[in-house]
């Protein structure tokens, strides 16, 4: 498994980096942690004529968090998630799901905007942004705009990002209540074949609010608002709960591949989405 | 394509290569550098047979560019033992049976020495989880487990004794 | 040297000790190397001026190949030649046999049988030309229909070997259909279904062991290395059994013998990948012999997984009998063997579904059948034994879910059915209905050893108190208890009936005496991280009194060591390690007559003592192996030649037989197919034990590769025969994580006909870890109505089940 052969640019500013993209335009790529494009490269199914190594762009690192935001560098890998107390502390969901994404050495490189950059169905930060509502930082030609998660995503690797932006961060309101992340994998290092984020905020014993949304069930990530609303009242009990798996499958569109059948994977979605309510209630 | 100079210190020596930069690091490693001992086993980063150490953090050097690690500090398997002998993992991994055919292990122990000094005193699970990058068909995983403990006891005895 | 008194000689238990011989834990010479990066193995060789060479591979799983252009690949930059069948044809090299007495296409020639298919192979100055030449060779295909189904090819007019006539014999007798390989027969058919035909009970069912790979850790590859000065060929490579990749070698190229080298380096693992002759060995020849320049081969892991041996892939329709209490009548299994493209399963020639027919398991069956039709189909080529004897895996595997689903027809507990089966102790040697001669065996005392150790009764009870909580609603999970009884059959094998393109399987050692008592060994087998340089050293030290530390055990190359079958089927320790044993028991006959003269006593006078002959009688007055060593290179003594050497080729009389008791504790939550080991426990009887801590961690390793394939690791292929499985993403090698901890535990029969008694064990558990695990899986299902489903149980499978079974509301 060899890579084509490609031009490597490693700018040291984010200025640097999209003028080299625009210079470049199709032919040219950026890469963070490689760790999706680089076995790509290597299976010849990506071809880059020109790779823009991110590591160097300064603006891409680092963690913010304020009182009532948070802002997270494209380049913060996954075991940087892991490690960040302050960032667990603000957002636990983020190491629930950080801690069920590849290995450890793959964390050591992954980052969260390459994770959530490229439209690959079956990463798992995607979700999870929609499930917070985040919204991605692009930097362009024309400056920065922000894209909310719940529209980035278009169709398997087609997203809001134009060949000329870069994601250069990521940025949500400080998450409140309870949380959970729920994935069942085939082994470490696997794809979800179902996967659930939760996020519920809740006052009096009752739902204030819900979102829900899950991973590798459809093209895209699926923000299921119908799901959500299905709790908003309720206690959690049955038959809301019973609600939200139902809209929840309204909207996924799993298709089969060795991890199973259609029917299977809409099935455990259910299982996955019961067990995150379960125990995000348990948390608010 | 345009051919990169790059420097990097490996195993405490520094060493300028050029390469083109699709070079990967485990090929720069192996056949340049003739530190043979991280293998290549999946070339997808799901094995680990290729784990060595940059920077301080476990990788998997099939799946970098050597481009990408210009400047960085590498250790690989052949860079664990000290001038007074073989680290205790080495030592452990043999008195615990932690190997058969040998292919994983270098990556097995250069994985198990950055656990080690991420979290000197792991349970059996931080052990498994930690491991997880990390295949091997041999074994089983018990006896590795078991010499992974038994290196970091020692460690830490050594640790306690020095204090 | 002799006059130290009586009371100074040390015990011969501390000598012994000393000596680190059969039965000691001895830690791993080989380990210093491994654990400081310093293995050798083949992608390590770099030899001057190496090439590289790598295939063009088909896409399609059958096709036409119109036409190969090679121009655009010859002008990129590094590349220096591009070989196709033209090439390879005058050579006669094209096509080569295959170890089943088929032959195989080495490159495309016309057509193309499977995906991942050998087209052209590309050679270059280093492996990055080589992938970028790979791009540049544009092939022509013309797609066929596709065989996937053993069962529809036998039915279809798609021929899929046009190079064969379809009226001739194969290999193994006359085929019934141009897709049809063979039909392979054993034991009495007309008397088996008379029996089953009249049974009080009969319970049938088609019993699906799926396609899966050895996969192990290291790849397949060579480097090939013409000398034209002095014409010798050397290649290094992975290879289970160097000597015959010699002599097959020499027999394809017209190289002699002698002018060929084969080394086999420090190997990843093998587990029966790297038994056969693939086509990347030949081409790196070619290649060498056209280029002059060394050449390496060295597959990916795609490459791997989608071309070279599979393993499995048997569909066993079984049929078994027995009275209304429980004793077995009979026995009939009626396989559709998928071979793939090619028959290239590497068997003893005599046969063809290896030896499957040990399918009557630990049990005495009164009259058995076996047929089993070997079928082409559109995919990869192989069926070799992954960690286990030839076919031995199928055929426990097979008995030990009939034996289940004959408990459920039964309604009787499946340990019970078990016991109430057993070959008895005192029916020792016992010949089964389907022609073998079991050595040894006590199974009752292990079966009854492992149940009590497991609580057998208490975790039945604790099963029947979940199925009630289920019921009940309280619980999603259910409690599956998965036993195994299993009778292997190793050490192939006796050259009577056993051999591999002619050559018998015999083994064999060569041991050197050095003058001040140390020595050398070389044997025909080769090592993948089964410990032989440190576990022959231990026979050889119990055999002739030499310390293991002060042995080197040298193997894998053919230019120094003996002649042998190689390392496959747990036969190194059945057959090399006798020879070893032999080979020691020789250096003793004459170290004897050493001693008996040095003492100035009669031979008979002398015994072996430990690490010394000692005078009858006269414990005082011995001579250590050391001082008979250096007297054997130093002193004339009469009638005796110098030196201190010997050489055995063992021929076994009769394989072994390891058995073994397994209990696969599991859970399963049959709301997403997930399962926990709870717990496994592993009794091997593997005769006498050379090292315990080696047995230990085989058994380890073996559950482990039993684990994958039971619950989720295949090879598997869409309906035009695209490979689904060719990373280790979707081939399942279980991590640290979803594996268990294991207990072990052991009784000791030794084999009566083995020298020191020992029978194998390395393919014990694969062999019955897989039904232990698979049973598990089924028992959680019993008591909701599951006779059969088919592995791997992966999540969706079991899912699946749960699903069918209506658990699923």
């Amino acid at each position: 498994m060899i890579p084509a052969a490609f031009e490597y640019h490693r700018p040291d500013s984010l200025a640097g980096a999209l003028s080299v993209l625009e210079e470049h335009g199709d032919d040219a790529r950026v890469m963070a942690g490689g760790h999706s494009l680089i076995p790509m490269m290597k299976l010849r199914m990506a071809e880059v004529p020109h790779l823009i190594d991110l590591q160097d762009v300064t603006e891409l690192h680092g963690v913010t968090i304020t009182d009532d935001t948070i802002t997270i560098g494209a380049m913060t890998t996954q075991a940087e998630l892991l490690t960040n107390n302050a960032l667990t502390r603000a957002a636990p969901i983020l190491k629930e799901a950080a801690l069920q994404i590849a290995d450890p050495q793959v964390r050591n490189c992954g980052t969260i905007g390459g994770n959530v950059a490229n439209g690959d169905p079956g990463n798992d930060m995607p979700g999870l942004m929609q499930c917070l509502d985040a919204s991605f930082v692009l930097a362009g030609p024309g400056g920065l705009r922000s894209s909310p998660a719940r529209e980035y995503y278009e169709a398997a690797y087609m997203t809001a990002r134009e060949d000329e932006e870069i994601l250069t961060a990521i940025r949500f309101a400080r998450p409140v209540g309870g949380y959970a992340y729920e994935k069942q994998k085939r082994k470490i290092g696997d794809y979800a074949t179902a996967a659930a984020a939760v996020q519920i905020a809740a006052e009096g014993g009752r739902v204030t609010r819900a979102s829900i949304a899950m991973t590798n069930l459809s093209d895209t990530p699926i923000w299921s608002k119908a799901a959500g609303d299905a709790l908003v009242g309720s206690d959690c009990g049955t038959d809301a709960v019973e609600a939200a798996i139902a809209a929840m499958q309204a909207d996924i569109d799993p298709t089969e591949d060795n991890r199973g059948p259609v029917e299977f994977k809409r099935h455990v979605a259910g299982v996955m989405l019961r067990r995150a309510i379960a125990s995000a209630w348990a948390r608010t | 394509m345009t051919k990169h100079q790059v420097t990097l210190t490996v195993n405490g020596s520094s060493e300028t290569i050029d390469v083109d930069p699709r070079e990967l690091l485990i090929h720069t490693l192996r056949e340049k550098l003739d530190l043979t001992g991280a293998h290549i086993g999946c070339e997808t980063s799901h094995c680990g047979a290729c784990t060595v150490d940059l920077n301080g953090k476990s990788v998997k050097a099939c799946t970098m560019f050597t481009v990408q690690a210009a400047g960085a500090d590498v250790t690989t398997i052949e860079g664990i033992a000290s001038p007074d002998g073989m680290h205790v993992l080495q030592e452990s991994f043999r008195e615990h049976h932690g190997l058969q055919c040998g292919y994983c292990t270098p990556g097995m122990i250069t994985r198990a020495y950055r656990l080690l000094q991420d979290n000197p005193a792991p349970s059996e699970e931080d052990i498994r989880f930690g491991m997880a990058g990390n295949l091997c068909r041999c074994t089983g995983y018990q006896n590795i487990v078991k010499s992974i403990q038994a290196a970091a006891a020692q460690m830490n005895a050594a640790q306690e004794a020095a204090e | 040297m002799n006059d130290l008194s009586p009371g100074s000689v040390p015990s011969p238990d501390d000598r012994a000790a000393k000596l680190k011989g059969l039965g000691t834990s001895r830690k791993r010479v080989e380990d210093a190397r491994f654990t400081q990066g310093k293995g050798n193995y083949v992608d390590d060789v770099k030899l001057p001026g190496m090439l590289f060479g790598d295939f063009v591979r088909s896409p399609y799983a059958h096709a036409r190949v119109k036409s190969i252009n090679t121009e655009a690949a010859l002008a990129v930059p590094g590349v220096l030649a591009v070989l196709t069948a033209k090439d390879l044809e005058p050579l006669s090299l094209h096509w080569m046999p295959t170890l089943a007495g088929d032959k195989q296409m080495v490159l495309a020639d016309g057509k193309v049988l499977f995906q991942g298919q050998e087209v052209a192979f590309v050679v270059a100055e280093d492996r990055y030309a080589a992938a970028d030449g790979i791009e540049a060779v544009d092939v022509e295909y013309e797609e066929l229909p596709v065989l996937t189904d053993p069962f529809k090819a036998l039915q279809s007019d798609v021929v899929l070997r046009e190079d064969l006539d379809p009226e001739a014999d194969g290999a193994h007798g006359p085929r019934k259909h141009a897709n049809h390989i063979f039909l392979w027969e054993e034991g009495d058919k007309t008397a088996t279904e008379q029996v089953l035909s009249e049974a009080d009970v009969v319970a049938e069912e088609m019993v699906y062991y799926h396609r899966t790979h050895p996969c192990p850790l290291e790849t397949c590859g060579c480097v090939a290395s013409m000398d034209k000065i002095n014409g010798k060929l050397t290649v290094h490579g992975t290879f289970q059994a160097p000597h015959v990749v010699r002599t097959v070698a020499s027999l394809l190229s017209g190289i002699e013998e002698h002018n060929i080298r084969v080394i086999s380096p420090d190997i990843g693992g093998g587990f029966g990948n790297k038994v056969g002759v693939y086509p990347g060995y030949v081409c790196a020849i070619v290649a060498t012999i056209v280029t002059g320049k060394p050449v390496k081969w060295i597959e990916d892991r795609m490459d791997n997984l989608m071309a070279t041996a599979f393993a499995r892939d048997y569909w066993m329709k079984g049929k078994i009998s027995a009275t209304k209490d429980g004793k077995i009548t009979a026995l009939s299994a009626e396989v559709t063997a998928d071979h793939g493209a090619f028959d290239a399963c590497a068997d003893p020639t005599k046969f063809p579904a290896g030896f499957f027919h040990i399918c009557t398991g630990s049990y005495d069956i009164p009259v058995a059948y076996v047929g089993v039709d070997g079928v082409y189909t559109n995919k990869a080529p192989g069926g070799v034994a992954y960690r286990c004897s030839f076919r031995v895996t199928e055929a426990a595997y097979f008995i030990e879910r009939m034996i289940e689903v004959l408990a459920i027809e039964l309604g009787m507990d499946a340990a019970e059915l078990r016991a109430k089966n057993f070959i008895k102790a005192d029916q020792f040697p016992y010949t089964s209905a389907l022609g073998w001669e079991y050595d040894s065996g006590d199974y009752h005392t292990a079966w009854n050893k492992a149940l009590e150790a497991v609580d057998y009764e208490g975790l039945r009870k604790e099963q029947a108190e979940q199925v009630e909580a289920f019921k009940r609603g309280e619980t999603r999970k259910l409690m599956g208890v998965g036993l195994t009884f299993f009778t292997e059959i190793v050490g192939a094998g006796p050259v009577k009936n056993c051999d591999i393109l002619g050559m018998g399987m015999f083994d064999s050692c060569e041991i050197r005496i050095h003058p001040t008592g140390s020595a050398v060994a070389r044997l025909g087998t080769i090592s993948q991280g089964q410990g032989h340089a440190t576990t022959f050293a231990q026979i050889l030290a119990t055999e002739t009194g030499i310390p293991a530390d002060s042995i080197t055990i040298e193997e894998g190359d053919t230019d120094t060591a003996p002649y042998g079958l190689g390392t496959y089927g747990s036969r190194s320790t059945p057959v090399a390690g006798a020879a070893t044993a032999m080979a020691g028991r020789k250096i003793r006959a004459k170290a004897q007559m050493i001693a008996a003269y040095l003492l100035e006593v009669h031979d008979d006078d002398v015994e072996f003592d430990v690490d010394r002959f000692v005078v009858k009688g006269a414990p005082e007055r011995f001579k250590t192996m050391k001082d008979i060593a250096f007297a054997a290179y130093n002193q004339a003594i009469p009638g005796v030649e110098p030196g201190l050497e010997a050489v055995s080729y063992y021929d076994p009389p009769n394989m072994t037989y390891p058995f073994g008791a397994y209990v696969c504790v599991m859970e399963i939550d049959v709301d997403t197919g997930q399962y926990d080991i709870r717990k496994f426990y592993a009794l091997d009887d593997c005769g006498t034990r050379i090292n315990p801590m080696i047995i230990e961690g085989q058994v380890h390793g073996g559950l482990t590769e039993a684990l994958a394939i039971a619950m989720g690791q295949e090879i598997a292929y869409d309906e035009i025969g695209n490979c689904k499985t060719g990373t280790l993403m979707d081939f399942f090698l279980p991590t640290a994580w979803e594996t268990p901890n294991y207990i072990t535990d052991h009784t000791e029969t030794p084999s009566p006909h083995h020298p020191i008694g020992a029978k194998g064990v390395g393919e014990s558990p694969n062999v019955g870890g897989v039904p232990a695990f698979s049973n598990a899986v089924h028992d959680a299902f019993r008591a909701f109505g599951l006779r059969q489903t088919h592995m791997p149980h992966d999540h969706w499978r079991i899912w699946k089940t749960a699903h069918d079974l209506g658990l699923h509301g």
